[in-house]
């Protein structure tokens, strides 16, 4: 069975180091599931092409035709990698924006990698006090590492601790939370209704 | 088919003018608007209920008890009265006294409301929206069909003895519509009771209203009242017409722009695309709205929102009078040719004596269990 990793990357510039980072992660996570001999597919969301579709969404209260399929592509994830660029000490305002959108119950169980990049290595706890416990809120279960990429990881020697060993563990501990599930299958809303009869009891 | 207008009841500032009319000024409006409506052929109005400003209408039954002194055939309505922090008793009274000033020209739509606040403000809790919406409508579908009631709930205080005056109006209630945009609950409870479905989906995709409406079909049917085509199905529109549709964009866009609900955020074109939203010439409506019947089936009702986002009372006549002369009597027709036979109307007071003096046990009477018998007059 083929397992979808939906991935977020929420940087602005193009190139951006965000999606870098966001690519070694997915990457990583399909090596790390062939291991344990699983099928993946990987579907990256460059939240910056849906900037205006949030923003419309967050007046309108409903997501037009170009966001809706990205959300029940996301709902429908067996994992999901979540990078954001650290901006003012948190996840940026456009990554804030999508996970406001999604259905409360969209991520719920679903294995969850968080990972930052930022101008300094300083802002690498903003994982831990801002991205974590909003996946937490989100009742996702997020993996114990959380990646962190600073400007001078990208230019330091693959020494243990250095970024490429962390994508590697990060991912290794999606792949294994993702194998230890079931494949993922989509309520139906409608399907869930109950019968008035019940209603009408309270 | 019923082919008419619904208001918000919004005081806003007029983005072409910088003027903001007076609450006073737009319920008498309201009221122009109502008159109009009937002038130019339409069947029905309604209005909604808020208590908050902007919004001028906390009291329905008032305006439409005035409307309906001043008008000969107009359905009367609501878009909607509040199930949730109503007191079912003081709807239940409220209507029927209606009814019988209208000669039971009036029905109503129940809502559960979208401002917060409104819970807290009179006494209840936001969480328990869908309880509220279940019980309250239970005990008032009792207060009409029962003379004498005893009756014990989680939410109000118990009644013993208690009968609702005036009682319904030849002894049949008015008519009532369940509108919900999101919660297959009410659907549910609609379809339940027989009552109509009414999904205003001027906000929302075409593609959210077709699953919604199909559930409710499809529950109705499950409920016994007869075959899912046959269940009675309301939907809003919002339109804006001139009769050159550059002209219509050109006109509207600022109000659109501005708008309380929408504005400041997707284009006009994108969100006509995106919703009903049809802004052009009349025969661009008519071919827009003949669409909603492509994803809902053979529907009852079509009520246009026209008098929103600070557009000015003139300008709302002149939208009725393109209604009225060029866009209804097509719509009327071309609907009229395509339903098949057997899809009923939109029940009116009439049509629902009617039923009843035939023998033809109505749908609503199907569920209240012992108490079915009712005061004649």
């Amino acid at each position: 069975m083929t397992r979808r990793i939906v991935v977020l990357s929420a940087g602005v510039s193009t190139p951006s180091s965000t999606r870098l980072l966001a690519d070694r992660l997915a990457a990583a996570t399909g090596d790390a599931l062939v291991r344990r001999g699983e099928q993946s597919e990987v579907e990256v969301l460059e939240l910056r092409d849906h900037a205006r579709d949030l923003a419309d969404h967050l007046v309108t209260g409903f997501p037009n035709e170009a966001l809706r399929p990205v959300l029940e592509s996301v709902a429908g994830a067996d994992a999901v990698i979540a990078v954001t660029p650290i901006f003012s000490a948190s996840y940026s305002g456009l990554f804030k924006t999508f996970v406001d959108v999604l259905d409360r119950d969209a991520l719920t169980g679903v294995p969850v990698l968080v990972a930052a990049t930022g101008g300094t290595g300083r802002h690498s706890l903003a994982l831990e006090h801002a991205m974590r416990p909003l996946f937490a809120y989100l009742r996702a279960a997020v993996v114990p590492t959380a990646v962190f990429a600073a400007p001078e990881d990208w230019g330091a020697s693959e020494a243990a601790g250095s970024l490429q060993s962390r994508v590697e563990r990060a991912a290794d501990e999606l792949a294994g939370a993702v194998a230890a599930r079931p494949l993922r299958v989509r309520a139906d809303e409608f399907a869930d209704v109950p019968d008035f009869t019940a209603l009408l009891k309270g | 088919m019923q082919f008419g207008v619904f208001t918000v009841s919004d005081v806003t500032t007029d983005p072409t003018t910088g003027r903001t009319p007076t609450e006073a000024q737009r319920i008498k409006d309201a009221v122009a608007i109502a008159r109009k409506a009937e002038e130019v052929g339409l069947d029905v109005f309604a209005i909604g209920e808020h208590h908050n400003p902007p919004f001028f209408s906390s009291s329905p039954t008032t305006t439409l008890g005035y409307i309906a002194g001043v008008t000969e055939t107009l359905q009367l309505s609501t878009s909607t009265t509040l199930i949730t922090t109503n007191d079912p008793v003081k709807i239940a009274e409220d209507f029927a006294m209606l009814q019988h000033l209208a000669d039971g020209r009036v029905d109503l739509m129940l809502g559960r409301g979208n401002t917060g606040p409104v819970y807290p403000w009179f006494g209840q809790d936001l969480r328990n929206g869908i309880p509220l919406a279940i019980e309250n409508y239970a005990l008032l579908r009792k207060l009409w069909d029962t003379e004498v009631v005893d009756w014990e709930g989680r939410f109000r205080t118990p009644l013993q003895g208690f009968t609702s005056t005036p009682r319904p109006l030849d002894g049949v209630a008015p008519f009532v519509w369940h509108g919900s945009i999101r919660s297959p609950e009410i659907a549910e409870q609609a379809a339940y009771y027989g009552d109509g479905f009414f999904h205003n989906h001027i906000f929302w995709p075409a593609t959210h209203t077709k699953r919604m409406v199909e559930f409710y079909r499809k529950r109705w049917e499950h409920h016994g009242h007869g075959p899912a085509e046959r269940a009675i199905v309301g939907l809003g529109g919002q339109v804006f017409m001139r009769p050159n549709s550059q002209d219509a964009v050109r006109e509207f866009r600022p109000y659109f722009d501005n708008a309380p609900v929408y504005g400041h955020g997707p284009s006009l074109e994108d969100f006509s695309r995106e919703t009903p939203l049809t802004v052009g010439s009349p025969q661009q409506v008519i071919e827009r709205t003949l669409g909603f019947r492509e994803y809902v089936g053979d529907y009852q009702r079509q009520l246009f929102l026209i008098d929103h986002a600070g557009l000015p009372l003139k300008t709302v006549l002149e939208q009725l009078d393109i209604l009225g002369e060029e866009v209804v009597p097509v719509l009327r027709k071309e609907f009229a040719a395509l339903r098949p036979a057997g899809v009923p109307d939109a029940p009116t007071h009439a049509s629902r004596v009617a039923a009843r003096s035939t023998g033809q046990q109505h749908t609503d009477q199907q569920h209240t269990g012992e108490h079915t018998e009712r005061e004649v007059a």
